[in-house]
């Protein structure tokens, strides 16, 4: 525990705009990964186990695409979509069969396709881990702004983050599939009697959480090195943010994100052996006093 | 239309149990058949056997040598089994090639562990006591050679630790087993010659200030105390002035590269490594932590993390893990060039410690001519073999504590491109001896 040091960090201006914008790049890729979790959950009240995996076979493609296109933005894009079209035939063809049973049932779909993932990753890409290095155009000496340092293509990283959670608020608050979306998340049987076909708004849902995933993964496929069962580490920490920000909503995530990470760029000066340990009190303490999470709908 | 099973001779156990193979109706045809086929084993045996000298050769004697290897397979470190099962089969189809021992030749009975240490014991044990192995050729992380050192104890079985380096391991009188032992580097031998080289530098640059950055579990602390002892015991003008410890497979570096950046040291020790020590130099590069500063990376020089970081700083130092440039001789170049013919890829330091490990098992059933366990370990203590690894073409299992000695170990500055490490400076075995006594005294263990 070091506070002196804290504090003296919060003194300074160099080490505030340092630490705040390790947060938010901390925060940005977590919340990309977490808000497809949550919107699952909160449409289809199925807990997608597997969205770790849709972010390494993300990071992966993009890999791929990058080898061959060399271009980091079509990288991305070929993740994203790539993804989006798994989730879909994942959906289609998988969970649709277990929605509504026990969640054990739901649990064993998942940790099926965690597994039957990671060894597909390892006959197709190897098992040895990789990295897609970073694109020219990023690789130059890092801004400083106020004294604090920020890496170009982080903020590159931000930016692309916001942008797409802003599309992503466009898409649920202001167009008619988001209002279908609500709907079906708020009472998927008289969205049903309304003559909306769900079962096509569940499969469009999953595509767009694995949208998200593997946005999530090409776009950190730079600075993160891929090696089969990398989902793992990255679907806990998503679950955390989904508890402290709500199971089911979107803001609540983009809220539990940006926390945790703020928690763990400033808490790794203050208090670097209890970052993790302050992360799970957190969460514990949330399902104590406000079990729906800081943003979620309490249940009726 | 259904195909008819066929029955071969090694069926005839199946068969009898099962609808399968003999349907009622075929009873009377596989009778005539098996007479017929009897005769015929008979002429095979006979004919068999006519060129050999001895031809009274008991069954015991053809029986394989089974060799089980418990490792990890699957999840993020699959990369060790592989490396080191692959390094494995390499010596075990030459010692099978040259005709094995008297005749019996190896079979490797390769495990999954899945990284879990319950797991490597419940493996372990399955392999000798269900799958008949003689030795166990345990190829485990440290958490699960532990666990696999305790199954050979209770079964009185030779083991031969291939990965684990840890020094406790072998270290801790109390923890030995009279058969078993350890094929592969050890921590405390790394930390001498890298504290040894460091110093040197510091001295030499100036570097006072100094900041850690190492996994946060047992082998990371465990590295690291003893990298900053030897620095400190080599050199006293040195501060530590802050540690810093991300978990294991961390996938965002961001909030202990900042942390780095905020102590300003002139030098950084890490004991990061595989995927997690590229993530961590990617996300440090764009930071420009490496400028203008030192970055000392223990097991940065293995091909896995070298080929895989895409762009190597300049003041980066590293201990060997494995390069086929050290030591620059023909016997390393050969088997460095075997190995990524045969298998496509580099070979890492687990593949040089399993190569090691089968070739003292090999070595030690030939001399003792047998495979029998306390025959073998009597032999293996204090063996010496040649050795592609070897500091001056040779290794010993030293006798004392069951662990091998004098391999090739060094450190020096890296370059992006082969040979990486254009200069090494080698460790004096004189003087790691020399401190991993008194480091053994001081814990109370010689």
């Amino acid at each position: 525990m070091d506070i002196g040091a804290l504090f003296e960090c919060l003194t300074s201006a160099s080490c505030v705009v340092t630490q705040a914008s390790t947060g938010l790049i901390v925060g940005a890729l977590l919340f990309l990964v977490a808000a497809g979790l949550t919107l699952i959950f909160g449409v289809l009240k199925v807990i997608n186990f597997a969205h770790g995996s849709f972010y390494m076979l993300g990071a992966y493609l993009a890999l791929t695409a990058y080898r061959a296109s060399e271009s980091y933005l079509l990288a991305t894009l070929a993740a994203g979509v790539g993804v989006a079209l798994f989730a879909m035939v994942f959906e289609r063809f998988f969970m649709r069969k277990v929605y509504g049973t026990d969640v054990l049932m739901q649990l064993l779909v998942c940790y099926a396709f965690i597994l039957i993932l990671d060894d597909a990753v390892k006959l197709i890409w190897g098992a040895e881990f990789q990295s897609l290095g970073m694109p020219a155009a990023f690789q130059m000496p890092p801004l400083m702004i106020g004294g604090g340092i920020i890496p170009v293509f982080y903020l590159y990283l931000m930016l692309a983050a916001a942008l797409i959670a802003l599309l992503l608020w466009l898409v649920l608050s202001k167009t008619r599939l988001g209002k279908i979306v609500r709907a079906a998340a708020h009472n998927p049987t008289m969205t049903s009697v309304l003559g909306i076909n769900t079962s096509l708004v569940y499969a469009a849902v999953f595509a767009l959480g694995g949208l998200l995933a593997g946005l999530a993964g090409g776009l950190a496929a730079p600075v993160r090195s891929m090696s089969p069962g990398m989902g793992f580490s990255i679907l806990i920490e998503s679950f955390i943010v989904t508890v402290i920000g709500g199971m089911g909503s979107v803001s609540g995530a983009l809220l539990g994100a940006l926390l945790i990470g703020m928690l763990r760029s400033f808490g790794s000066i203050g208090f670097p052996l209890f970052v993790e340990g302050i992360m799970f009190l957190g969460m514990g303490l949330i399902l104590i006093l406000k079990p729906s999470g800081l943003l979620g709908k309490e249940p009726r | 239309m259904k195909t008819p099973i066929h029955c071969t001779d090694s069926d005839q156990s199946f068969a009898a149990a099962t609808p399968l193979c003999a349907s009622p109706a075929q009873h009377a045809a596989t009778a005539r058949a098996q007479s017929r086929r009897k005769l015929l084993k008979v002429a095979a045996s006979v004919l068999g056997s006519a060129p050999l000298a001895a031809p009274f050769v008991s069954r015991a004697q053809n029986k394989p040598i089974k060799i089980g290897m418990p490792t990890i397979l699957s999840g993020r470190v699959a990369m060790l089994g592989i490396s080191s099962s692959n390094a494995a089969k390499m010596e075990v189809e030459k010692f099978n090639a040259a005709g094995g021992l008297n005749g019996r030749r190896i079979e490797l009975v390769i495990r999954d562990s899945k990284g879990q240490p319950q797991e490597a014991a419940r493996v372990a044990r399955e392999l000798v006591t269900a799958d008949g192995c003689e030795i166990l050729l345990d190829a485990e992380a440290s958490s699960g050679a532990f666990a696999v050192h305790e199954v050979a104890r209770d079964l009185g079985v030779l083991v031969m630790h291939t990965n684990s380096e840890t020094s406790a391991l072998t270290a801790d009188p109390k923890l030995r087993v009279a058969t078993a032992f350890r094929s592969a580097r050890q921590g405390i031998h790394d930390a001498v010659v890298g504290g040894a080289y460091a110093a040197q530098l510091a001295k030499e640059k100036g570097l006072k200030r100094w900041m850690s950055v190492s996994p946060d579990y047992a082998y990371g602390r465990d590295t690291t105390a003893e990298f900053l002892e030897y620095l400190k015991y080599f050199h006293s003008d040195i501060e530590v002035t802050g540690q810093v410890w991300p978990k294991l497979f961390q996938a965002d570096y961001s909030e202990i590269i900042t942390r780095l950046l905020q102590g300003k040291p002139q030098a950084i020790y890490s004991a990061l490594w595989g995927g997690d020590l590229t993530s961590f130099m990617d996300q440090a590069n764009i930071y420009a932590l490496f400028k203008d500063r030192q970055f000392f990376a223990v097991n940065m020089a293995d091909y896995a993390v070298l080929t895989a970081v895409k762009s190597v700083p300049t003041n980066l130092h590293s201990g060997n893990r494995y390069l086929r440039s050290f030591p620059n001789t023909p016997a390393n170049h050969q088997w460095s060039d075997a190995y990524a013919a045969k298998f496509k890829e580099l070979p890492l330091n687990w593949s040089w410690e399993n190569t090691v490990g089968m070739q003292f098992l090999i070595a030690a059933m030939r001399k003792a001519n047998s495979t029998d366990s306390k025959k073998m370990a009597e032999v293996l203590r204090g063996l010496t073999i040649d050795s592609p690894f070897g500091a001056d073409g040779k290794v010993t299992m030293r006798a004392e504590d069951h662990t091998v000695i004098n391999y090739a170990v060094g450190w020096g500055a890296l370059a992006a491109k082969e040979p990486y490490m254009a200069n090494p400076v080698a460790g004096s075995w004189k003087q790691i001896i020399e401190l991993e006594t008194s480091w053994k005294k001081s814990k109370g263990w010689a």
